[in-house]
């Protein structure tokens, strides 16, 4: 089984511990990955903010770097859903098609597409695991990304592999369906509409008297993670791969994890 | 007396700051989009052949659409049959001139009007008071909107924005100037709210000559329209008066009986959450014989007013297959937030985020900032009764906004060109393009910020500050995920080559 690790621009500029997390739990469980360097950005922050013309070179480009792979995985939700949802309609629509090349790639497209799984749908629904052997004595809450939600239907997949997790125990989040407010520019284009949606959703976080707030997407925790801190609040983000890759040996990454100085679970086991 | 205007009104963003601003609105808004979310989803629950349901909905708009001329045709031809008169009105100046004309027939100088999303979309109310016509609204939470010299914020509760407390004080003050005072000592128990808008539309209804309504729904096979209520007002309008004057989108369309059964479940489970709606009334051209009961006179207007544009919309056409149940609105997160007002619209949340730039254009700076008002989460996709994906028509036209290229504008095709204001978007977008498209550039600019990052603010300037006024910016890490592959695996991912590695080879030679 050949499978490529898409780690998102997002997580591979600001947040590798998660990408670093994803691959130790892959490869804990056996499985080889690769990471090809050519990859970049599925394009989302380009095609939902209208720009659907910049973002056909990123369409092929992900088919290209991808294509030579039996599964590829990523740490979103959002840039899984990207993926499987709009990039075969982006391909379709783009100028060509006509010759036979054109109608190969558009296929190939689709093709790549429907092999790209999120990471909690990749492990419960290929590998077929929901107990990852992980350890993470803390209290976690858990809120399900739109994205993931309800594009993806990730259902309790997530939840299912947290429930597993030794050590951690899972705080109900009231609302947890409801949208953070991040929205990719929505964030910065309604930035009231998204502070107060995000305000909101910090609020109903802290209730649940968790130590931390877990989601499959690190965009949106950059977003959650940004209102607690600035409300100066003890909560922190953390990815799901992070809490996942997380053994009573200690934390499987070394820096730069979206919840900074959670780190995993060596420092509290202790 | 007609009511305030979405005229001139400022783009959503800023509208929608300042009902963040306004707690007590916002207070409003929760209470009533919260307890409705609830019961519908429970009311939808109960059905377990709903998603079929949904898709029959969605089936059935899809094919009238597809063949909308024909099914018009159907419904003119039977309409005339049972002693109506059609009129075709090809946008909100033709429909008012032909309703106006028509009241002027009669003589008349007051209506009482059915609550109507058609007759709001084209600001009837306005038109036929500058003719001398008084329009009263009958629908309760219209009443109130009329009274408070307001405009209605929701599709379905068009006075949701206002609490009981409110209303009290609207009535005490507004309604002897329309008609019958409310009583002195009115207090804000919904009863007595109720009784005192009860007895002062009573006396209305008994005295209208005229009523005027939409329909939720007309029926190509028999020319029968139909409206789907819940107090009997509307009843009351369709029923009492000699003449009756419908103005309907032509999207209302459906080709027979069997097609309303489907709707008659999806869109009182989705409105108001109720297992069958309270009055639903249908009627079919004018009364003909004396002594018959309703109206002796019939007229059905039938409403383009930028819908056959949308119709050439491959991806916007889903917008039209909407059935006005308010769903979408009851879920948005951001309408919670930001309020109907801010939509500038008669159609406010997703669904009107959606109509009214396709209705409208988008050329006003309000209508290009619509199809941004929204996180795309999808819940108002997941509620939708007949299916119409809302995120992805609104990053089409939030396509149009931007990017221009081809659209149908009344009736002829046309080049739309980009909105203005988008042009230091527009080149960041096209760089951030080209950094994707070479990695190692991505990796040459993640190394700066890696390198730079103890000298990073903690608000930013400029656009930034959209970002920093409200949350803390991301500490950048000491490498990048691929500098740390690169450093530790030292490979790329087993050397698989393609087109896609263009760029890398120099990338990773410079890196050793």
């Amino acid at each position: 089984m050949r499978v490529a690790l898409f780690v998102t621009c997002v997580t591979d500029t600001l947040y590798p511990g998660t990408g670093q997390a994803a691959l130790a739990v892959l490869e804990r469980l056996g499985v080889e990955v690769d990471f090809p360097l050519a990859q970049s950005c599925c394009g989302q922050p380009q095609f939902n903010t209208g720009y659907r013309r910049e973002t056909e070179p990123l369409v092929r480009r992900f088919a290209e770097v991808f294509r030579g792979y039996d599964h590829i995985v990523t740490p979103s939700g959002s840039c899984a859903a990207m993926v499987r949802e709009n990039h075969p309609r982006i391909a379709a629509r783009a100028p060509g098609g006509r010759s036979a090349d054109e109608a190969d790639e558009v296929a190939e497209v689709a093709e790549v597409a429907s092999r790209t799984y999120e990471l909690s749908e990749f492990l419960v629904d290929v590998l077929g695991v929901t107990d990852v052997g992980a350890y993470y004595p803390h209290t976690v809450t858990y809120h399900p990304t739109c994205h993931g939600l309800r594009t993806l239907g990730l259902g309790d997949r997530p939840r299912r592999l947290l429930e597993n997790v030794r050590g951690l125990e899972l705080m109900e989040l009231p609302g947890a369906g409801e949208c953070c407010g991040f929205g990719g520019t929505f964030a910065v284009k309604n930035a009231a509409v998204s502070a107060e949606m995000g305000a909101d959703k910090a609020r109903g976080i802290e209730g649940t008297g968790a130590r931390a707030v877990c989601a499959v997407d690190n965009s949106c925790l950059m977003h959650i993670g940004g209102i607690l801190a600035r409300r100066g609040s003890a909560v922190r983000p953390v990815h799901l791969a992070e809490i996942l890759a997380s053994t009573d040996g200690g934390a499987a990454t070394d820096g730069g994890t979206a919840g900074g100085t959670v780190g995993g679970a060596k420092e509290e086991a202790r | 007396m007609s009511g305030g205007t979405f005229l001139g009104m400022p783009a959503f963003p800023e509208a929608a700051a300042a009902a963040v601003r306004d707690t007590r609105l916002r207070g409003n808004l929760r209470h009533a989009t919260g307890t409705i979310r609830a019961k519908r989803a429970q009311a939808v629950a109960e059905l377990p052949d709903w998603a079929g349901l949904r898709a029959a909905g969605a089936a059935i708009k899809d094919r009238t659409l597809r063949h909308l001329d024909h099914y018009l045709e159907r419904l003119e031809e039977a309409v005339t049959a049972s002693g109506g008169t059609v009129h075709w009105a090809a946008d909100a100046a033709e429909a008012n001139r032909i309703v106006t004309q028509l009241v002027r027939a009669t003589g008349e100088s007051e209506v009482v009007k059915v609550k109507s999303m058609a007759t709001q979309e084209i600001g009837l109310n306005a038109a036929l008071e500058a003719a001398g016509i008084r329009a009263y609204e009958t629908d309760l939470a219209e009443l109130i909107v009329q009274l408070g010299d307001d405009l209605p914020s929701h599709i379905l509760v068009p006075a949701i924005h206002r609490n009981r407390g409110e209303i009290r004080d609207v009535f005490r003050s507004e309604m002897g100037r329309w008609g019958r005072p409310a009583p002195e000592d009115l207090s804000e128990e919904p009863a007595e709210l109720a009784e005192a808008a009860r007895l002062h539309l009573r006396e209305k209804f008994l005295r209208a000559k005229v009523g005027i309504s939409g329909a939720n729904f007309m029926v190509a096979e028999t020319g029968t329209l139909v409206v789907v209520e819940s107090e009997g007002n509307g009843r009351m309008c369709l029923t009492l008066p000699e003449t009756l004057i419908s103005v309907v989108g032509i999207e209302k369309v459906v080709p027979t009986w069997r097609d309303l059964e489907v709707f008659l479940q999806l869109l009182p489970r989705s409105s108001t959450a109720e297992r069958m709606n309270p009055y639903t009334s249908m009627w079919t051209g004018a009364a003909d014989a004396e002594g018959a009961d309703g109206p002796r006179d019939f007229h059905l207007v039938l409403l383009d007013n930028g819908r056959t544009d949308a119709l050439a919309d491959t991806v916007g056409r889903q917008a039209l297959r909407c059935i006005r149940c308010s769903a979408c609105l009851n879920v948005c997160p951001v309408y919670e937030r930001a309020g109907g007002h801010a939509y500038g619209s008669a159609y406010p949340g997703p669904i009107g985020a959606i109509l009214t730039p396709q209705l409208r254009g988008t050329v006003t700076e309000l209508d290009a900032s619509l199809p941004y008002a929204s996180s795309l989460c999808g819940a108002c996709y997941e509620v939708c009764p007949v299916a119409i994906d809302i995120p992805q028509v609104l990053v089409h036209l939030r396509e149009r906004v931007v990017e221009g290229g081809e659209a149908t504008v009344r009736g002829r095709r046309t080049t739309v060109r980009p909105a203005r204001g988008h042009a230091a978007e527009r080149a960041a977008m096209r760089a951030a393009r080209w950094v994707f498209e070479h990695p190692a550039a991505l990796r040459a600019g993640q190394r700066l910020a890696s390198r730079t990052r103890r000298l990073h603010p903690r608000r930013l300037p400029g656009p930034g500050r959209a970002w920093t006024a409200s949350r803390e910016l991301p500490e950048v890490p000491a490498e990048s995920f691929r500098d740390w592959w690169l450093r530790e695996r030292g490979d790329d991912g087993g050397g698989r080559k393609g087109r896609g590695e263009r760029g890398e080879r120099r990338d990773r030679g410079g890196d050793r």
